[in-house]
């Protein structure tokens, strides 16, 4: 194991170089610069953004740019927003704790629904409720989460005036009174996101159960008397688990990614909102930072998941 | 307009037979602000209009006040600014030493009184201003305002390494002195009528930033932590996301302000922004709502609250291109030293003016948030001749075309010397700009004149990338189409853009706000002599003519007038100018009960 875990990390450092590379690439070549909005406004002579551009240093080449960049984020310095002016790491840190508690509680919604409603379902293959079960998850997954988000708000908040749209990071209230608007203004962005998980993760656990429902060891199990309950719980679903777990590990740095559209239309202050704007306004400072912590942790919870292999089948081993 | 008709007008209103708002609309009409029209009645004596009264009697007590901007502010120091949403966030708790009105008049706010010929404050010659200062202003920390803040703010401002966005605002000023505690001088280079240009920055204070100026600015904690003299003090902020702000206890203006705490949310889009107001009323005001105006109207049936339109100087435009986008010359393509082919013939971009429907344009595309005005650039004598509105004829457009030897092929197509009429219109994307070509290209089909439309991401259109082919400054195509926006004060903002030396291209790195490449010897004399002119009179009548040559010269195409529009709840007063960012008179709002 410790070997192993060594050699995976040895391998992870170039990944990471290299993906920081093509990040930077990439952003230096896109078109569009952080001060066009200032081009339109009479007020600011060109002078102005010539000077800034030589300030935050976007005429040098871009492998001069790139180094730069790179020994500053070693030695822990994000670098800055150009248009904020405001260091990249406290905006990130800002932005995290409603991202965090917004989609992690959407996935923690995603995996109630999708684990009993896949298993009961691959327990009972074209029952009533499998049917439904189905039709459902497809309605679920085939709809985007813009068109759901617009619904839901003109049902909750324009025709029956009972939810907030506008998510507030900040609530004024104190006590069972924040909390109760917290909850409010929370329901309408996890449903909408945790029900499009959860669709695609019940269709996903009930195959993964199927395929293991059939094997020889689950009729065996069951000719040996046990209770329908246990050979479902204990013997079915921790197999049927390994590929479920490396599906969900690798859908979790979207909890730090935030969810771009959906957080623009409840307008909740999180990481893919901050990265929107960054976008928009070509702020490659925090685009950068924002995208390569994604990927770095794309790797890491690669690595989590194959790890969480082993405990959950003792047969693969780590060599 | 020549000087003696408009030294009339003046005198017209100053005996009370015109009508003061009348006066500021025909000279609108001839494309002078209402601020520089403002101004022209005020150094003729004509006492300004009575603000709309403010009602509360006493200071706070009107809960909290809850606005909304699809874009938040990321910056708090007024001269980093990049956007009109960081002077907006700016204006929560700096001031400047005045503002503007809706109707476009100077207003004193850290100011006694604003600087004029009779009481001394402008100077005969032209070459300095002396503000007097309001007495008993105090920044948020307690110390003092004084003569010596104004003058910090303009040494930091104009230290080049400090990257200020208000730079320009100082442009001309040759010194900023302390005359005592509470007066500031002003000296110009030269001659200057345009003096008013650097009293809307918002001042910062000397005792905070002072250690923080050239290339140290951005190491300052008060840029993220305002201390100004403002009606509210500075709670918490989060770019891009929250502002939040609470009375000043202390303000310098009595009974004011109305709410006890202001939050400033920003993100998301217009839309659902101007739902928030005038359909749930989750909030209180919803900032610039770039929205289709029969979205809006349909959710004004909510009656939760109401759509503000107010005038501004923003202008839609198709630019010309009055050189060859086409031919490399000197190596650039659309080099002022070129001529192009189709466009520097005067019938043709008269007849592309004839072609543009505007009124159908403000009936189908824009609505109230755009105003057709035939009139910005236009010809005074046609503006008095009864045929206005007749302004959009394929037939007119069809016999220029006709007359100046541009015959139509068989495919419809015009054509001259073997060269055929087609153009390239390109525009930022964006539905409503992409609307508005499609109508013109339709009526320019009309009048055998091919149109070909092209879309570049605003992000590319409007950057300052030099690499990149498809920016409004490189303007290689024939026509294009954006928004003036800024609010100029005063429209030698705008003549600039047509003075041969602004000429944009590859020697200036295309730096030039003349991106039309237009060059016409007689305009540049008129603009070097509205410089100069002190006499507001004759200057206006200098400008005005100007406009007369830009206009019977069809050097550029104007659309719509685009005044500002704002959602506010049903109880919300607030007198917003549109001239001067919307919560630069923050101070003045209340609720009604």
């Amino acid at each position: 194991m410790g070997p192993y875990l060594l050699r995976r990390l040895l391998t992870v450092l170039p990944a990471v170089l290299g993906i920081s590379v093509v990040l930077f690439t990439v952003l230096a070549l896109a078109p569009g610069d952080p001060f066009a909005e200032m081009a339109l406004n009479p007020n600011v002579p060109p002078e102005v953004q010539e000077n800034l551009r030589k300030q935050f240093g976007l005429d040098d080449p871009v492998w001069q740019r790139y180094f730069r960049w790179l020994f500053a984020m070693l030695q822990g310095d994000w670098g800055f927003s150009f248009i904020s002016r405001v260091n990249v790491d406290t905006l990130i840190w800002q932005r995290l704790p409603v991202t965090l508690a917004v989609i992690g509680a959407s996935q923690v919604l995603a995996l109630l629904i999708a684990l009993p409603v896949g298993i009961y379902s691959a327990a009972r293959p074209y029952s009533w409720f499998d049917r439904i079960a189905s039709t459902l998850a497809f309605i679920g997954f085939s709809l985007p989460t813009f068109f759901t988000g617009l619904l839901l708000i003109l049902l909750f908040s324009i025709k029956l005036d009972w939810l907030p749209f506008v998510y507030r990071a900040d609530l004024s209230a104190t006590g069972w009174e924040w909390w109760s608007q917290q909850l409010k203004q929370s329901i309408m962005p996890i449903t909408v996101l945790g029900l499009f998980q959860a669709a695609g993760w019940t269709r996903y656990v009930r195959s993964a159960t199927l395929d293991v429902i059939r094997l020889d060891y689950v009729t065996t199990a069951r000719s040996k008397g046990l209770k329908e309950r246990a050979v479902i719980l204990k013997h079915v679903a921790r197999n049927a688990m390994i590929p479920v777990v490396t599906l969900v590990a690798l859908t979790m740095p979207q909890i730090f990614g935030g969810a771009v559209i959906t957080e623009q239309i409840f307008r909740v202050p999180g990481i893919g909102s901050l990265l929107i704007d960054a976008i928009q306004r070509n702020d490659t400072p925090v685009v950068m930072a924002v995208t390569f912590v994604s990927a770095c942790l794309v790797i890491l919870f690669n690595l989590i998941a194959d790890i969480l292999y082993g405990w959950l089948d003792p047969r693969i081993s780590y060599r | 307009m020549q000087e003696e008709v408009l030294r009339a007008l003046v005198e017209d209103v100053r005996t009370g037979r015109e009508d003061r708002r009348a006066f500021v609309a025909r000279l609108a009409a001839l494309g002078i602000s209402a601020p520089l029209a403002s101004l022209l009645l005020a150094s003729a004596g004509v006492a300004q209009t009575q603000p709309a009264p403010y009602k509360p009697t006493r200071r706070g007590g009107g809960g909290p006040l809850k606005l909304l901007f699809w874009q938040g502010p990321t910056l708090l120091n007024p001269h980093f600014g990049i956007g009109a949403k960081d002077q907006e966030g700016a204006a929560l708790f700096y001031e400047p030493l005045a503002r503007y009105d809706p109707d476009g008049n100077l207003v004193p706010v850290l100011a006694a009184e604003i600087p004029s010929r009779p009481n001394g404050g402008i100077a005969a010659d032209g070459r300095s201003t002396t503000w007097k200062l309001k007495k008993g202003v105090r920044w948020h920390d307690g110390r003092v305002f004084t003569a010596d803040d104004v003058v910090f703010n303009f040494n930091y401002a104009t230290d080049v390494a400090t990257a200020a966005t208000t730079f320009a605002q100082y442009e001309g000023i040759a010194a900023a002195t302390r005359i005592d505690a509470e007066t500031v001088r002003f000296e110009f280079q030269k001659p200057t009528p345009l003096w008013h240009r650097s009293a809307a920055v918002a001042l910062v204070p000397k005792h905070l930033f002072e250690a923080f100026g050239g290339t140290r600015s951005r190491d300052s904690p008060t840029n993220l932590r305002p201390v100004g003299t403002g009606p509210y003090r500075f709670v918490e902020f989060k770019p891009g996301d929250l502002l939040r702000g609470e009375i000043n206890r202390d303000y310098h203006a009595a009974n004011r302000p109305h709410f006890d705490t202001v939050e400033l949310k920003g993100g998301g889009d217009a839309t659902s922004a101007a739902r928030a107001v005038l359909q749930t009323g989750e909030y209180d005001f919803a900032w610039n709502l770039q929205v289709e105006d029969e979205v809006l109207t349909r959710m004004e049936a909510s009656r939760k609250g109401r759509v503000v339109a107010c005038p501004s100087g923003d202008v839609e435009v198709i630019q010309v291109n009055h050189a060859d986008p086409w031919v490399e010359v000197d190596g650039e393509r659309s080099s002022p030293k070129s001529r192009h082919p189709i466009l520097s013939d005067g019938a043709v971009r008269e007849a592309l003016t004839l072609l543009l429907d505007r009124k159908s344009i403000q009936g189908f595309v824009y609505g109230r948030a755009g105003v057709a005005t035939p009139n910005f650039l236009n010809n005074p004598a046609r503006l008095n001749s009864p045929n206005i509105k007749d302004e959009f004829s394929i037939e007119r457009a069809n016999a220029v075309l006709d007359a100046a030897g541009w015959k139509r092929g068989a495919d419809g197509v015009r054509a001259k010397d073997g060269r055929k009429l087609k153009l390239l219109f390109q525009t930022s994307i964006n539905s409503v700009r992409q609307k508005v070509q499609n109508i013109y290209k339709q009526s320019c089909a009309k009048a055998g004149v091919e149109v070909e439309l092209k879309g570049v991401t605003a992000a590319v259109f409007f950057s300052s990338d030099l690499a990149n082919p498809d920016t409004y400054g490189k303007f290689l195509a024939d026509l294009q189409m954006y928004a003036v926006a800024g609010r100029p004060p005063d429209p030698a903002v705008f003549m600039q853009w047509f003075v041969s030396w602004q000429a944009t291209g590859k020697a200036n790195k295309w730096q030039g706000v003349n991106r039309g490449r237009w060059r016409n010897d007689d305009y540049d004399r008129l603009f070097r002599a509205s410089e100069v002119e002190l006499d507001p009179v004759k200057r206006t009548a200098l400008l005005i003519a100007m406009n007369d040559l830009i206009c019977r010269e069809h050097a550029i195409i104007p659309v719509v007038y685009r005044p500002s529009m704002y959602g506010l709840a049903r109880q919300l007063v607030a007198p917003l100018s549109g001239w001067d960012s919307a919560l630069s008179s923050i101070a003045e709002w209340y609720a009604e009960a």
